[in-house]
């Protein structure tokens, strides 16, 4: 078995192994089979430990030959080719300097979550849920990182978006949950929007969605884009839009409290650890665009700067912990974007590698900390040092602006909400006023059936 | 031309007329019910054996075996093509799952008689290619739900109003079209009027409204099954489509375009859940009349993929929402239901198909939209970016209006909610239907990619050929000697430049097939 083989089973399995832990969760939910709960929990953790694995087991060799982008080929998905008319799409993985690290992060990342959970949320009616959702997530994660092409990429990007915002609903019997899920979701489709045209775009600039077509022959991170400025800054500028989404860089950083809605778990891997990152791993994945574009550069500085200062406020003031440790992500994620705006893409990898582990860490504690506390104090008889609330200092005007301004999270969602939202549904309340005006007319009297429904109660069951 | 292998489309069609004959004459609702469902069942079973033995042949268009009608008539009136011989199978498909998620407490508000004649009307319509004959069906086709509003002692003002209108439309534009005409000859005002009538039907923005008051008025099953087979679309595909220069389909485009952004926003904004899932719908067949009428082999394959993906998946995210409504009656969009716990089934259902119908990846949408979104942007860099944001906006609004039915509070029923048998078995044909095709893509991108550079192809034929059509016509006159139809032929340009064509077609159909062998 040559080397090359040997790669090309490992790089399948460690993409096998999430999509077979999705299937093998969702088709006995499909056929009505309630697995229980130690097989859910056998089964990820066979799929996590596999897909590890066989990673490590790539890097492995990478080290070991001095090889440091191995791509792999899984052919056209699908593929119209006639005359000058072409439309392919490829699926390619690229284990390269970027994707393996960040690969393997996640496995460690959600089997570590994946053991957490399955004892946290033992007995929960959504636990079965939230392990598909979960499949959901790793498999996305996985795609994304590995990603050889930006429509691979775009189908991870997607599924994560997709088990983040179901997640941070997971608590659905609660409105509150349910509509921070669903900010979250809009938010990810508007990066996704972004994301998506951004792709559009570079097919038409460079004919396919191979990154090696739009960042050159050499391997991350040395590659050198292909395309000129103003389309690096045309492309550049929607990919960061489509970053800032998934991170949550300003204006987006709204949704990032709100998810700390979902469970612990989901927190800690999701928006604490690895779909806070994608942004800034999407941004690293097309750093060679920033060399070619000082203008992008600069906007990917100035943003990463903005986010980093608004997080370091922000996190300051909040009053319940995960909060507080959401916002602490978004100064690490602003500063990690500076980093990738300064070319430090070494550095930023690290960094982004440092925090998500400390990150995960820190909010899998957050449940049971006050808890531990306490015991520590009784362990030791007396209270520790650190209750002592500091005597009030006095503030001045700039400080008590700050604090405000911290204090309603920079009044982002306020702005969005005014700005975007409340026109936007203002307008279209609108045409809707004018069609009810117009079928009224042609009926010649109230034409609307549904105005005449009383808002639902729950005695409602129309059996009869 | 070819010939199936058994009259499959023949079959189909007169299965549901006689179930609708004798259903109708059935007293005892309950075995109304299941009499329909194994008349539509043998339906289905029919359409799909067309559409198999169809792809068997190869080729671009074939007719029955023992065409009944060929022998009474001298002509073949149901042709079945690259562009309708899924269309049919579909249609099946959407009018048994339509009767099977039809629950016993509401089948006396059900016509099953009406809805069997429906499929009937509506799979002769997608199997006949003649102007003047679809003009007929598409006639006949308003008339099942103009009674059941009259039954039900509704207002039917505004949807006759819209009916009658493109009927009118259609019948005037059809008069004024001349004998040579073609895209290179088109004739303007004809296909104006045409084009008029056919997004009257389509429900293009601002002439839509009377699909809403549909949804407000009828039943959710009759205004599914009225609305659901796009014939709007169909309509424009064969009156319009070989006809219309390509600036004209390219402007249409534009309008389709404006109104799945509308009905996009329009549906994010809707309180009431008919409401919401009509601007739904019409926002999806819009983007499909986008690819359609962009006249580019890469759009139009995207539009045939995406009425497929969509026929299904909104079909399904329907028959979701129908059955819900069933078991709680009309629902309201701007409180929290929280059924999910009653009907997990359903709301993973409703989550699916409608993930599905906004072309999320690895289900049946996701490459028809891929190709849609790359067609429009080759013909409109920049206009064609307003694909992505219907997408978008719809995507926002399936996520809103699942939170809204299934969650955000706890809902305590008085009876059970669950799925009957016949649901669970709709909803498991569905989602295997929407993941299957969202695994494995390749042949149905492929066939489609097929049928529409076939029709493009024939619509260019036609527009090569018009020194021939004087020929043409008068082979056509003298083949069809008696042909009771004549006086219609006469008026049916497009029909006779088709004739005029054939032989072309013929080798094509021969290069078609060496292709594939290849």
């Amino acid at each position: 078995m040559t080397t090359e083989s040997v790669l090309y089973i490992l790089g399948l399995l460690v993409v096998a192994g999430p999509a077979v832990l999705l299937a093998a969760l969702g088709l006995p939910l499909l056929a009505g089979v309630r697995l229980s709960e130690p097989s859910q929990a056998r089964l990820t953790k066979t799929a996590v430990v596999t897909g590890l694995l066989a990673a490590v087991g790539i890097l492995s060799i990478m080290l070991l030959t001095g090889r440091r982008h191995v791509p792999i080929e899984l052919g056209h998905w699908v593929s119209i080719e006639h005359e000058h008319e072409h439309f392919h799409f490829h699926i390619k993985f690229i284990f390269d300097r970027l994707s393996v690290p960040f690969t393997i992060l996640s496995f460690v990342l959600c089997g570590t979550v994946g053991a957490f959970a399955n004892v946290y949320l033992h007995r929960e009616s959504g636990y079965q849920r939230f392990f598909l959702l979960y499949a959901l997530f790793l498999l996305g994660m996985v795609v994304s990182s590995l990603a050889g092409t930006i429509e691979t990429l775009f189908f991870g990007w997607e599924l994560v978006g997709l088990s983040s915002a179901l997640l941070v609903a997971y608590f659905h019997e609660r409105p509150g949950p349910v509509r921070n899920g669903h900010r979250v979701w809009t938010t990810y489709r508007i990066a996704d929007a972004a994301f998506l045209i951004a792709a559009l775009t570079m097919h038409h600039l460079t004919g396919a969605g191979d990154f090696e077509g739009l960042m050159g022959s050499g391997s991350w991170p040395d590659g050198v884009a292909n395309i000129g400025s103003w389309q690096a800054l045309a492309v550049g500028s929607l990919l960061l839009l489509a970053a800032a989404g998934k991170s949550g860089l300003v204006p987006f950083s709204g949704w990032l409290p709100r998810a700390m809605e979902g469970p612990t778990p989901s927190s800690a891997v999701f928006y604490g650890a690895l779909s806070v990152h994608l942004g800034t791993f999407l941004l690293l994945r097309v750093s060679p665009l920033l060399d070619v574009s000082m203008p992008l550069r600069i906007a990917v500085i100035v943003l990463g700067l903005v986010s980093a200062t608004f997080g370091a406020l922000a996190s300051r003031i909040q009053s319940d912990v995960k909060n507080a440790l959401a916002f602490a992500s978004l100064t690490q994620i602003g500063i990690i974007t500076v980093e990738i705006g300064l070319a430090l893409r070494y550095i930023a990898l690290i960094h982004m590698i440092g925090h998500a582990c400390l990150r995960t860490l820190q909010l899998l504690r957050a449940p049971s900390v006050l808890r531990d506390h306490q015991m520590l104090e009784d362990a030791v008889g007396e209270h520790l040092t650190g209750d002592v609330v500091s005597p009030a200092q006095p503030v001045t005007a700039t400080q008590l602006r700050l604090y405000r301004f911290a204090l309603q999270r920079g009044n982002l969602d306020a702005v969005l909400n005014d700005w975007v939202v409340r026109p936007f549904v203002k307008v279209f309340q609108l045409f809707d006023l004018l069609e009810r005006r117009w079928t009224d007319l042609l009926s010649g009297g109230a034409s609307r059936e549904s105005d005449k429904l009383s808002p639902y109660s729950d005695s409602l069951e129309d059996v009869s | 031309m070819s010939e199936l292998h058994l009259p499959w489309v023949e079959l189909s069609i007169l299965v549901p007329i006689v179930g609708a004959i004798w259903v109708s004459m059935l007293n005892n609702r309950d075995r109304a019910r299941t009499h329909s469902i194994v008349f539509c069942s043998l339906t289905l079973i029919f359409a799909a054996g067309e559409w198999c033995d169809f792809a068997s042949l190869g080729t671009f268009e074939a007719h029955d075996q023992w065409d009944v009608f060929r022998y009474l008539l001298d002509r073949d009136i149901f042709v079945i093509d690259e562009l309708s011989a899924p269309l049919l199978p579909l249609a099946a498909l959407l009018y048994l799952a339509t009767v099977l998620t039809t629950l016993r407490t509401k089948i006396n508000r059900f016509s099953f008689g009406w809805t069997l004649f429906s499929e009937s009307i509506l799979l002769a319509t997608l199997a006949c290619r003649h102007p003047w004959l679809i003009i007929l069906l598409l006639t006949v086709a308003t008339i099942p739900p103009f009674i059941e509003l009259r039954k039900r002692n509704q207002n039917t003002r505004v949807f006759t109003l819209h009916m009658g209108l493109f009927v009118l439309l259609l019948v005037s534009g059809q008069l004024l079209v001349s004998s040579d005409a073609s895209a290179a000859n088109p004739p303007i005002l004809a296909g104006c009027l045409l084009t008029a009538g056919a997004l009257i039907r389509s429900g293009i923005c601002p002439l839509h409204c009377w699909m809403t008051d549909l949804f407000e008025k009828a039943t959710f099953g009759t205004a599914l099954l009225f609305l659901m087979p796009m014939t709007g679309a169909y309509a424009v595909m064969r009156l319009v489509f070989p006809i219309a220069p390509s600036w004209a389909l390219q402007s249409i485009a534009i309008l389709s375009l404006a109104t799945a952004v509308y009905a996009a926003g329009m549906a994010l904004v809707q309180k009431d859940s008919r409401r919401f899932f009509c601007y739904l719908f019409l926002s999806h067949s819009s983007l499909v009349l986008v690819g359609l009428e962009m006249a580019k082999p890469i759009g139009l394959a995207g539009a045939l993929c995406v009425w497929l993906s969509v026929g299904i998946s909104i079909l399904g995210f329907g028959l979701a929402l129908r059955s819900v409504e069933a078991r709680t009656g009309r629902l309201t969009l701007d409180v929290f239901h929280g059924l999910y716990e009653h009907t997990p089934f359903l709301a993973g259902m409703f989550l699916v198909t409608g993930l599905a119908a906004i072309g999320f990846p690895g289900t049946i949408g996701f490459i028809g939209m891929e190709l849609l979104i790359e067609g429009a942007v080759e013909v409109y860099p920049l206009i064609g970016m307003a694909v992505v944001v219907a997408a978008t906006l719809n995507g926002i609004a399936v996520v809103k209006a699942y939170f809204h039915i299934f969650t955000g509070t706890r809902h305590r029923a008085s009876v059970s909610l669950g799925c009957r048998p016949a649901e669970r078995i709709t909803i498991l044909i569905m989602v295997v239907l929407i993941i299957g095709a969202g695994i494995v893509p390749q042949p149905g991108v492929q066939s489609r990619y097929h049928a529409a550079r076939a029709l493009l192809e024939h619509r260019l034929e036609v527009d090569d050929q018009p020194q021939n059509t004087e020929a043409a016509e008068s082979q056509a006159v003298a083949a069809e000697g008696a042909n009771p139809f004549k006086s219609l032929d006469n008026l049916n340009s497009s029909n006779v430049l088709t004739t005029s064509v054939l032989q072309t077609i013929g080798q094509h159909n021969s290069t078609v097939t060496e292709n594939r062998k290849q």
